[in-house]
């Protein structure tokens, strides 16, 4: 049972690029957490940190109240598992997975029986003789899970676990993980530029832009209550307008709104709502006037753009609405109070990742 | 090696029997390139009376072999001070090369283009003109006409051979297996032994086979550094070749020879693939 403490973690590289900025984390012992972010914001970074390959220019790392910056990569308990699997090519199967426990100096056939066990727990008995180059792309990663498992890990810390399999095994295997990781308990903290990939697995979810925490949270809450529009943009969010936020109601340009849900107290902010939320047909209050200006019809739903002034939004409704409205056609849409959600102003650059919000 | 590869290129664009036949030409001729050098030594060997225009000896006999391993000869000597200098020379050059060629091979750094230049020299200026002054220094140490001293100047043209393969092979080298041995719990040496080590074996043999074989066959170092006190096996033929008896120079030629065949058939399969190519073609 190990918690894990990140307290103002900054790596900077040679040429002056900070790669973790200030990072500051508190990670529930037993807990699964995804450290999420597009490629480059840092991720791996923080976690060859933790794991003691890299050693952070500033801040201090702490397993349960203790610091670790000072203990060697092997002794830390904390295995991490690379995105590439690793397993050493001129090993086979079983020597791979018992490797860390080889090097504790375990009994050979106390090893035998652990990596037997251990290739049961990932669904693969029996398979020790073969060489890694045998394997599957999907197998390659149960064994290289086993192999970190079999010497109990105090923090297990996966990159990009699933970034290598193809979609059919990446379900299966995210399944595997997280049963895993429940029986075991162990503290897993895994990286991943997949933001559905992140909600399905992760009790929290660490966002970061630029080697900057965005927001540390339950993953409902990225969609409930982001805390900027970038970090809304990153899990889908597509409709953002701006007002000005006063008595819990938000005043738009295109008419005002009841906002009983925000993240800010007032002032200059921004209305946000998922676009399936947004409902077609006026109910006489939070209502605003809009024209179609396309749709796609996609089976299990539709999709419309509408123009709402100068500001353009999303809404995704049941698959019959195409028969009720057509292109260019005007149509009320309905802004449900409890779904609006408002977030600050929006900042200057749009691109998305490349925020860096306070 | 070229007409072989050659060869290989070629048939994927000729039709079937050319390039097969063309890829058989290949291996005869390397064969014929390797054996038939040692065809008249061996003649030579057993040799008992042969002039002129005869094509075969007259008559055979087993005087030479007799002779090559009598003790007056001192082949077996030669043979084993020989080896011994080749094994030390080419076990000093893996631990140097190994580490040296981790450097080239995986770190960026000033002035690597300038050690990769300086590495190389030993193969491009003659020997000749850097032992003279190496023997000044070595009389001065006190390490002239030893083996200690043989050893040492093997070493200048034997490291080079030795830390550009295994640059080549650490260029392909993912250090990242090795952060993950250490997170499975493995200290530095263990991460090396387990790890680095068996990775690169490959490059290890074949740079090893290479200096292993320079040393077998340094002539002009042997004998200035040695000053004649060591007497190898390339020293030993020569002897024999300016004395003009050629059964015995036969002899010895083979078992100079010899050893050096054997060592490359038992390493051959490491020759072939990217972990020696990528050795070469990184120069």
């Amino acid at each position: 049972m190990t918690q894990v403490r990140l307290a103002d973690l900054t790596k900077i590289f040679d040429d002056d690029f900070a790669a973790v900025n200030d990072l500051s984390l508190d990670i529930e012992s037993g807990t699964l957490t995804a450290l999420l972010g597009p490629s480059g914001c840092g991720k791996t970074t923080t976690m060859k940190m933790i794991a003691g390959l890299l050693r952070p220019t500033a801040g201090d790392i702490y397993f349960n109240d203790n610091s670790i910056l000072d203990i060697a990569p092997e002794k830390r308990g904390a295995v991490m598992v690379f995105q590439n699997y690793l397993l050493f090519p001129y090993m086979n199967v079983g020597d791979n997975i018992g490797f860390g426990l080889k090097m504790r100096r375990v009994d050979k056939r106390e090893i035998r029986r652990r990596v037997a066990e251990m290739l049961e727990l990932v669904q693969l008995p029996g398979i020790e003789k073969r060489k890694p180059s045998q394997l599957s792309g999907g197998q390659q990663q149960r064994v290289a899970l086993a192999r970190a498992l079999i010497v109990e890990p105090n923090v297990l810390l996966l990159d990009e676990p699933l970034s290598n399999l193809d979609a059919h095994l990446r379900d299966e295997m995210r399944e595997l993980v997280r049963s895993i990781q429940r029986e075991l308990q162990i503290t897993t903290i895994f990286v991943t530029h997949d933001q559905e990939e992140a909600v399905v697995l992760a009790d929290e979810i660490a966002l970061m832009f630029d080697g900057v925490l965005q927001q540390y949270a339950p993953p409902a809450e990225f969609f409930e209550a982001p805390s900027t529009v970038a970090i809304a943009r990153f899990f889908g969010g597509l409709n953002f307008i701006p007002g000005t936020l006063e008595n819990g109601a938000i005043h738009c340009p295109c008419g005002s709104f009841q906002a009983p849900k925000s993240g800010v107290k007032a002032g200059v902010s921004t209305l946000s709502i998922r676009p399936e939320a947004i409902q077609l047909g006026g109910r006489g209050h939070n209502d605003v006037e809009g024209v179609i200006r396309s749709h796609v019809y996609v089976g299990r739903y539709a999709r419309f753009r509408i123009d709402i002034g100068e500001f353009q939004v999303e809404a995704v409704t049941e698959p019959s609405q195409v028969q009720h409205h057509q292109d260019g056609s005007t149509v009320t849409l309905h802004f449900p109070p409890e779904k609006i959600w408002v977030l600050p102003p929006e900042e200057e650059h749009k691109d998305e990742g490349n925020e860096s919000a306070g | 090696m070229a007409s072989i590869q050659s060869a290989t290129q070629l048939r994927e664009k000729l039709p079937f029997n050319w390039g097969s036949l063309l890829r058989w030409l290949g291996i005869a001729m390397l064969l014929l390139w390797l054996i038939a050098p040692m065809i008249p030594l061996f003649i030579w060997s057993i040799a008992y009376r042969w002039f002129f225009p005869n094509i075969l000896p007259a008559s055979y006999n087993m005087r030479a072999w007799e002779y090559a391993f009598s003790p007056a000869a001192g082949a077996l000597e030669s043979l084993y001070i020989t080896t011994y200098i080749a094994v030390v020379v080419t076990l000093l050059s893996i631990l140097v090369g190994v580490p040296a060629g981790r450097a080239l091979g995986l770190h960026r750094f000033r002035g690597k283009r300038i050690i990769e230049l300086l590495i190389l020299s030993p193969t491009i200026i003659p020997s000749l003109a850097v032992i003279l002054g190496i023997h000044v220094v070595f009389i001065r140490l006190g390490i002239a006409n030893s083996v200690l001293g043989v050893i040492l100047v093997h070493l200048i043209p034997g490291l080079p051979y030795m830390t550009l393969v295994m640059a080549g092979v650490f260029a392909n080298y993912d250090p990242q297996f090795e952060e993950q041995a250490r997170s499975l719990g493995a200290g530095p040496i263990a991460t090396i032994w387990y790890v680095m080590i068996p990775t690169v074996m490959p490059g290890i043999i074949v740079g090893g086979l290479f200096t292993f074989l320079i040393s077998w066959a340094q002539y002009i170092t042997t004998l200035i550094i040695g000053g004649g006190r060591v007497q190898t096996l390339p020293l030993k033929l020569f002897n024999f070749v300016s004395s003009t008896d050629y059964p015995v120079t036969g002899a010895l030629g083979i078992i100079f020879i010899a050893p050096g065949v054997l060592v490359l058939l038992l390493t051959s399969r490491y020759l072939t693939g990217r972990s020696a190519v990528g050795g070469i073609g990184n120069i």
